[in-house]
């Protein structure tokens, strides 16, 4: 199994796709202009902003350079905390694990916290095979999956329905699950959470077993945080008798005074809040308080994989805050289904290629076409991912695994251009040299490949000609 | 063989630490720069986590000490059926106090009143460690209405202050405003499952 929607056309229809559904593009567009706005606002507050990106970048390449050791220690003080602690190398054996611990307690359903990892491991329908529902209880997860749809956008994943579809959805599927929507539902955004909350409140007073992911996971501590807004998460973690939650093994921070970076860092670069509504830590087992019954999956799942690649591996130091989606021209006009995969977006166009290698499927291998290489998620990015240079290399090592291995002209032409782009310290240094391969790759020819789908496609983005902030301050974001 | 080395009974633990170190075989792990650390001695502003917990459309109260039960009373007005944690400190009029009420029990309940372990000037945000005058975390999470007492002298400037004054807690929870979600064309709507209304009675010292 494959974080990879199965199915999912490449990269280049899915996106004349998407780009022909124009509610989609509208809803994305008042949505990413709505977050970056907040965003931008909230940093600008923060003194010593820079230092703090610069903080966070420094702890997680810590954490990456000695993985091993923080995963042991970790694991330690969970144990001592009264968690019981596995380990998953891929997707099957994470999925087997969750199911069985279920199955011991002989229930039929499992609340779930949305949790990318889950997605990417396809825990639901692992679970489904078994005879498991598992029920999403974040708003939007719900709407997605009521609507038996695809998530758009890491934090927003229903931002492609509007609100009358949403009250069809609710009207029409709440009932053969559970409690029914009422009756006179209307479309206002207030009606339908209330909808939301007396549906899912039957569920958390009656739930055994919750499957969570976590934000972070201390080592010095064995805490597991989770970061949210509506409490369904608080709920989850708390009145069920059992807790099963599953980490990513990059996931870790090394003590627990890390946290103030990034609690800084994730909400205001998330939702463009000071604070988002609701953190929770917890450390294994709290006697006479929720979950009696804590277990801890810790999944590699393509990880050290990316970890080996040493451009690549700064992806693992992204902690989900989807501020990149948000700044992404190409995001912005085909959404996140265009990128077929549980991680959208410029984050996405890395993490998977990274996570499954090159020559893995066509769509996988287009991603790192899927972007302008304009460099505004590296400017947004609150751990410093520089995702342009890691996109060129694994361009340059999409072409070597089709070609066989031997590096051909573009391969090398786009090598050259990533060691550029690697040393390039400045982001307007980097847009300049986006311009100059944005007219190599698009305008000067058609590429091999999954680059050629891409450049077909005539109505997509244009390459970054013009850098962008000089497009964003020309046009607001608006253009 | 040192801690962390393979324990020969779980394959799946010994190929992912495998991996790992193969990951990095031949990487420089020398050991991380200087991290940042919190601005020491920043004062907290009272007024700005005031202004701050409001900005999340929470309601806050300001009283002294003598006033507590009577603000907590008013907040309480109309409210069917009161919660409390052992601990609290104060009498809340007709109210319950937490004896291991089942999550049924307290969905019937519509308010609760805890105290709380610290607070965050900058961001708006108390913080919950669960001890006694706080509850266990269902309690402040399941009725409808939470009213939370702070003193003033609990009022911290910033998050790296708060990390720190709840180190070694096994169990905490950050709340700024009332549970919230943006989900529906991005509108905000306050009160999806957690408590709907958070109103904070911030006890200050007579000057
Ligand atoms: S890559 Fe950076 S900006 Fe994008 S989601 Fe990850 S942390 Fe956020």
């Amino acid at each position: 199994m494959s974080g990879t929607f199965v199915g999912m056309p490449a990269f280049p229809e899915a996106a004349a796709e998407a780009l022909r559904n124009a509610q989609l593009r509208t809803n994305l567009a008042h949505a990413t202009g709505t977050i970056r706005a907040k965003r931008l606002a909230v940093v600008g507050e923060v003194e010593g902003w820079e230092d703090l990106r610069r903080a966070g970048a420094a702890i997680k390449d810590e954490v990456l350079l000695h993985l091993d050791e923080h995963l042991v220690e970790l694991e330690r003080n969970l144990q001592a905390a009264g968690a019981t602690v596995h380990w998953a190398r891929d997707a099957a054996e994470a999925c087997r694990i969750v199911s069985g611990i279920a199955r011991s307690h002989r229930v039929e359903e499992v609340l779930k916290i949305k949790s990318m990892v889950t997605q990417e491991i396809g825990l639901n329908e692992a679970l489904a095979a078994d005879g498991i529902a598992a029920w999403e209880t974040d708003l939007a997860e719900l709407i997605v999956q009521l609507g038996d749809d695809l998530p758009s956008h890491i934090l927003v994943p229903a931002i492609h329905r509007n609100r009358a579809e949403i009250r069809e959805i609710f009207l029409r599927e709440m009932g053969g699950v559970g409690r029914p929507a009422p009756a006179d539902l209307t479309d206002d955004p207030a009606r339908l959470a209330e909808a939301a909350r007396l549906h899912l409140r039957e569920k958390f007073l009656r739930a055994k077993v919750a499957v969570s992911g976590a934000n972070f996971a201390v080592a010095d501590s064995g805490a597991l945080v989770v970061v949210e807004s509506e409490g369904n998460g608080r709920m989850c973690l708390t009145l069920p008798e059992v807790l099963i939650s599953v980490v990513g093994i990059e996931k870790v921070v090394p003590t627990w005074s890390d946290l103030e970076v990034f609690l800084q860092l994730l909400p205001r670069s998330s939702t463009g809040e000071r604070m988002n509504p609701y953190t929770s830590t917890w450390t294994g087992v709290v006697p006479g308080d929720g979950p009696q019954e804590v277990h801890v999956v810790l999944l590699d799942n393509g990880r050290t994989r990316a970890l080996a690649d040493e451009v690549g591996r700064q992806a693992l130091r992204c902690i989900r805050c989807s501020a990149c989606l948000n700044v992404c021209p190409v995001y912005e006009r085909t959404g996140g289904h265009a990128y077929g995969s549980v991680y959208p977006g410029p984050i996405g166009a890395i993490l998977n290629p990274l996570l499954q290698g090159p020559g893995h499927d066509e769509q996988t291998d287009s991603l790192p076409y899927a972007s302008t290489l304009c460099g505004a998620c590296f400017e947004a990015c609150p751990v410093l991912i520089d995702i342009p240079s890691i996109l060129v290399d694994l361009r340059a090592q999409v072409v070597d695994a089709r070609r066989g291995g031997v590096p051909g002209g573009e391969a090398l032409a786009m090598k050259a251009a990533a060691r550029t782009l690697g040393s390039a310290r400045k982001v307007r240094r980097a847009e300049r040299i986006a311009g100059l391969v944005g007219r190599l790759d698009l305008r000067g020819r058609r590429l091999p490949g999954p680059g050629k789908g891409w450049t077909r496609e005539r109505d997509l983005p244009q390459p970054a000609r013009e850098p962008f902030r000089a497009w964003w301050k020309r046009t607001g974001g608006r253009g | 063989m040192s801690p962390g080395e393979s324990s020969g009974t779980n394959p799946a633990r010994d190929a992912v630490l495998a991996a790992v170190r193969r990951a990095l075989a031949g990487t420089d792990r020398a050991p991380r720069a200087a991290r940042h650390r919190p601005a020491a001695g920043r004062p907290a502003d009272v007024d700005l986590f005031v202004e701050r917990v409001r900005d999340y459309r929470a309601e806050v109260v300001r009283c002294r000490p003598d006033e507590v039960a009577g603000s907590v009373g008013s907040a309480l007005t109309g409210v069917a059926g009161v919660v409390v944690p052992e601990g609290l400190g104060f009498d809340v009029d007709g109210a319950l106090v937490d004896d291991g009420l089942g999550a049924r029990e307290l969905d019937a309940i519509e308010g609760v009143v805890t105290l709380a372990a610290a607070a965050v000037a900058e961001t708006g945000t108390i913080v919950l460690t669960h001890g006694p005058g706080q509850g266990r975390r269902a309690l402040s999470l399941v009725p409808d209405l939470h009213v939370c007492v702070v003193a003033a002298e609990q009022v911290l400037a910033d998050v790296p202050a708060a990390i720190e004054a709840v180190a070694g807690q096994p169990v905490t929870t950050w709340i700024s405003g009332p549970s919230a979600t943006s989900d529906i064309e991005l509108i905000r709507v306050e009160g999806v499952h957690g408590p709907r209304r958070l109103v904070v009675v911030l006890v200050e010292p007579r000057s």
